[in-house]
C-alpha cells in the first residue's frame, strides 16, 4: 500500500494540475510577463554579440521612473494620461540605460559583464535614493493600476505576446533579423559586406532594453501600482534562464517564461484552488516560503539541465574591433 | 635616500592612480546629484550640501576613535566579502553569490553559536566561525560544480541561489530554529560564541581575522601552486587544461573557497555585530563586495584597502543622513560610478590627462567568454 503512495500521488499531482492549470492561465500570463519581456531584452542583445546582465537594473530603473511620473501626473492629469505618460517614460529609461549599456560594450569595449553590473548596482542606488527623498515622505499615493482589457489580461501583457510573435518574424525572416544574426554570430564577415557592426549592436541593446523599459513599467503600472526598493526581484536573471532555455529565440524564451511563471503561481493556485484528499493536505502542508523558493531552485535545475546543449551566437559577448586580427 | 622614497612613491601611485581618480571622479559627480536632488532634502536649492555631506561622511567614519572603530568593524566583512568575489575573478568566475552565501554563514554561525551559548568561548567561537564557514563552502560548491559539470553560468545559479536561500532561511528561522520567548522569529542570542572585543566598544576579533585572510589569500594566490592554477584557469581555460590543469577541479574548489571566505564574513558580522539571525539582515555586504572586488582589481591589498574606504563609507552614513538629510543610497550611487569610471577608463583619462596601460580586472574576460558556453569538463 505504501509503496503505491507516492505514484499515486504524483499522479493525482498531474490530474490536479490538468484541472486548475487552463483556468489560471491569466495569472500564468502575467506572473511571466516582465520575465517574458525581460527575456527578449536577452535575445535582442544578445543576437546581436552583446551580454547583457544588466536586465534586472533596467526593469528596475524603468519601474521606478515609470511610477513616479505616473505618480506626479495623476493628481493633475487623471489616470490616463498618468499611465500612458508613465509608460513612455519607462521605456523611454529603458532605451536609455540600453544606450549606456551600448556605449560601454560597443564603443568602450568594457567587460560585458563588468558593465551589466554596473547598471544593476546604478539602478538599485538610484531607485531607493529617490524613493527615501521623493516618493517614501509623501505617503503612499498610488499612481493607479491599468485595468485588464481582454482574457484578464492588461495592454502591456497582451502586447507582450503580440512582440513575441513579431520578434519571432522579424529575426528569421527580416532584413534587421538576418543582419542581427550575422553580427552576433561573425562580426567580421558582416563587416566585410557592408553591415555597419557598431550601428547594428547599438539599435538592437538599445531596443532590448526599451522592452526591459516595458517590463518595469509593467511592474508597477500594471502589475502593482506601487514601488518597492528591489522589486525586481531577481526577475532579471530568471529572464536571462528563460532566454537561455529558449535558445535564444523569442518564442523558446517566451516558453520559458510561461514554465517559471507556472512555478511561481503554484503557491498561489494551491492555495486559491485547494486540491482534494491526501494531496490536498501534503500541498498545504508545504511551507509558502517553499513555494516561494520553488522558482528560483527550478531556474538552477533547468539551467544545468539546459545549456551546453543550447548554443549561443559565436560572437556574444566579444567586443567588435575593426582591425583586429580575426 | 629621498630620490628612493620617490621612486616608491612613483611606482605606487602608477598602480594606484587610476582607481583612485575614479574615486574622486565618483564623488563629483555624486556631488552634482546631491545638488540636483537637495530640492527634496527639505532644505531647498543648495549647492553647498555635498560639502556637508561629505564632511558628515568623513566625521561618521574618521571623525573620533569609536568612528575609527566603526570603520574597521564595517570594513571586516567587506574585505572578506571582497576577497572572495576578488578570488573567483582570479579563476575567471563571478561570484555574486556572495550575498547568499553570507546569509547562510550568519544563519549557521548563529544557530552554532545560541547552541553553544553555555559553553567555553575557546570551544563556541572557533565552532560557531566553522560553522559559518562551511555553510558558505557548500553554498559555493554547488555553482562552482553546475558550472564545471554543465556550463550553467554561476552569474545567474548564484543569484537564484541567493533568493531562494534568503526565503529558505527565513522558513528556518521562523519554523525550524525560532527561539522561544521573542515577539519575532529570531535565533537565540549567541552568549559565549560572540567574538571577543579587543578595543573600545566595539572592535572584535574579526577585524585581525580579516586582515589576516588578506594575506593568506596573497600567498595563496602568489606563493603556491594552487593560486599558479587558479590564475591560469583564470586567464584561459583552454590553455590550462592543455598545461594538464584541470579546471573540471579548478573551478568548483575555487568557487567552494570563494563561498567560505563569504560564509566567514558572514559569520564574522554575525558574531562581532549583528548577535542573532532574523529573517530581513542585511545582505548588502553582498553588493558591497563586488564594488570592493573591482575596486581591488581582485588583488588581495588592493581589495584590503578598498575594504576599508567602502567600510568607511558605510559607518559614516548614517550620520550624514541623520544631519543633512541626504539618502545613505548615495554609497551605492558611488560604488557604481566608481565602478563605472574603472571600466571606462577612457572617462578618467581624457578628464585627468593619465597616459598608461589599460585597466583590467584579471579573469574577467574569462566570466563574458564563458557565458552560455558549454561545460568546462
Amino acid at each position: 500500500m505504501d509503496l503505491l503512495l507516492i505514484p499515486r500521488l504524483i499522479l493525482e499531482l498531474v490530474l490536479y494540475l490538468a484541472t486548475v492549470v487552463p483556468d489560471l492561465l491569466p495569472i500564468i500570463v502575467s506572473l511571466a510577463t516582465p520575465l517574458a519581456l525581460g527575456a527578449l531584452c536577452g535575445v535582442l542583445n544578445e543576437r546581436s554579440g552583446v551580454v547583457n546582465i544588466g536586465i534586472e537594473g533596467t526593469m528596475l530603473a524603468a519601474a521606478f521612473t515609470g511610477y513616479l511620473t505616473g505618480f506626479a501626473l495623476h493628481a493633475n492629469t487623471g489616470p490616463a494620461v498618468a499611465i500612458v505618460a508613465g509608460v513612455a517614460v519607462a521605456i523611454g529609461t529603458g532605451a536609455l540605460i540600453g544606450l549606456l549599456h551600448a556605449w560601454l560594450c560597443v564603443t568602450v569595449r568594457a567587460d560585458q559583464i563588468i558593465a551589466g553590473t554596473i547598471v544593476n548596482i546604478g539602478a538599485l542606488g538610484l531607485t531607493a535614493y529617490f524613493n527615501r527623498l521623493i516618493i517614501s515622505p509623501s505617503g503612499l499615493g498610488g499612481a493607479g493600476v491599468i485595468p485588464p482589457i481582454l482574457f484578464g489580461l492588461g495592454p502591456i501583457a497582451l502586447s507582450m505576446l503580440a512582440l513575441v510573435g513579431l520578434l519571432q518574424f522579424l529575426l528569421f525572416r527580416s532584413r534587421w533579423g538576418l543582419r542581427t544574426r550575422a553580427v552576433g554570430e561573425h562580426p567580421k564577415a558582416a563587416d566585410t559586406v557592408g553591415i555597419d557592426v557598431f550601428r547594428q549592436r547599438y539599435q538592437n541593446v538599445i531596443a532590448g532594453c526599451a522592452l526591459a523599459g516595458l517590463a518595469g513599467a509593467y511592474l508597477t503600472l500594471e502589475s502593482t501600482g506601487s514601488f518597492q526598493n528591489g522589486m525586481t526581484n531577481g526577475r532579471g536573471f530568471i529572464a536571462l534562464a528563460a532566454m537561455i532555455f529558449g535558445r535564444w529565440t523569442p518564442i523558446g524564451a517566451f516558453g520559458g517564461a510561461l514554465l517559471f511563471g507556472a512555478f511561481t503561481a503554484l503557491g498561489v493556485i494551491v492555495r486559491v484552488r485547494p486540491a482534494p484528499g491526501e494531496l490536498g493536505d501534503l500541498l498545504a502542508a508545504i511551507p509558502s516560503f517553499w513555494y516561494a523558493a520553488l522558482p528560483y531552485l527550478v531556474t538552477v535545475v533547468i539551467l544545468a539541465g539546459v545549456v551546453g546543449r543550447a548554443i549561443p551566437p559565436a560572437a556574444d559577448g566579444i567586443p567588435y574591433e575593426k582591425e583586429a586580427r580575426a | 635616500m629621498i630620490a628612493a622614497v620617490r621612486a616608491r612613491a612613483a611606482a605606487w601611485w602608477r598602480v594606484a592612480r587610476l582607481p583612485v581618480l575614479a574615486i574622486v571622479l565618483a564623488l563629483v559627480i555624486a556631488a552634482g546629484i546631491i545638488v540636483l536632488s537637495s530640492v527634496y532634502t527639505g532644505l531647498g536649492f543648495f549647492p553647498l550640501l555635498p560639502l556637508y555631506a561629505y564632511g558628515n561622511l568623513a566625521a561618521g567614519a574618521f571623525g573620533s576613535a569609536v568612528a575609527i572603530n566603526n570603520t574597521l568593524v564595517a570594513a571586516a566583512p567587506l574585505m572578506l566579502g571582497g576577497l572572495a568575489i576578488g578570488l573567483g575573478f582570479r579563476a575567471g568566475l563571478f561570484n555574486i553569490g556572495v550575498a547568499g552565501q553570507f546569509l547562510a554563514g550568519a544563519f549557521a554561525a548563529a544557530v552554532v553559536g545560541s547552541s553553544l551559548a553555555g559553553a567555553p568561548p575557546l570551544l563556541a567561537v572557533p565552532a560557531a566561525l566553522l560553522a559559518g564557514g562551511l555553510a558558505g563552502t557548500v553554498l559555493g560548491f554547488v555553482p562552482g560544480f553546475l558550472k564545471a559539470r554543465t556550463g550553467a553560468h554561476e552569474v545567474v545559479t548564484t543569484i537564484m541561489l541567493n533568493n531562494a536561500t534568503a526565503l529558505l532561511l527565513a522558513w528556518a528561522v521562523s519554523d525550524l530554529v525560532r527561539a522561544p520567548g521573542f515577539t519575532f522569529p529570531r535565533t537565540g542570542d549567541i552568549g559565549s560564541a560572540a567574538l571577543p572585543v579587543l578595543l573600545g566598544r566595539n572592535l572584535h576579533l574579526g577585524i585581525p581575522l580579516a586582515f589576516a585572510a588578506v594575506f593568506a589569500i596573497r600567498f595563496l594566490l602568489d606563493r603556491t601552486t594552487l593560486g599558479f592554477e587558479i590564475r591560469t584557469v583564470g586567464a584561459n581555460p583552454n590553455a590550462a587544461r592543455y598545461a594538464g590543469i584541470p579546471p573540471l577541479v579548478i573551478v568548483p574548489l575555487t568557487m567552494s573557497l570563494s563561498g567560505l571566505l563569504a560564509g566567514l564574513a558572514g559569520s564574522v558580522q554575525m558574531l562581532g555585530v549583528i548577535g542573532f539571525y532574523a529573517s530581513g539582515i542585511s545582505a548588502s555586504v553582498g553588493f558591497d563586495s563586488i564594488a570592493v572586488a573591482l575596486l581591488g582589481r581582485s588583488d588581495p591589498i588592493g581589495i584590503m584597502f578598498a575594504a576599508i574606504l567602502f567600510g568607511a563609507f558605510r559607518a559614516g552614513a548614517p550620520l550624514m543622513q541623520i544631519t543633512t538629510s541626504v539618502p545613505v543610497e548615495i554609497i551605492d550611487i558611488i560604488q557604481a560610478l566608481i565602478i563605472l569610471f574603472l571600466a571606462a577608463d577612457l572617462i578618467v583619462r581624457r578628464v585627468f590627462r593619465v597616459r598608461g596601460p589599460r585597466l583590467e580586472v584579471e579573469g574577467a574576460q574569462t566570466v563574458t567568454r564563458t557565458w552560455g558556453k558549454e561545460s568546462v569538463a
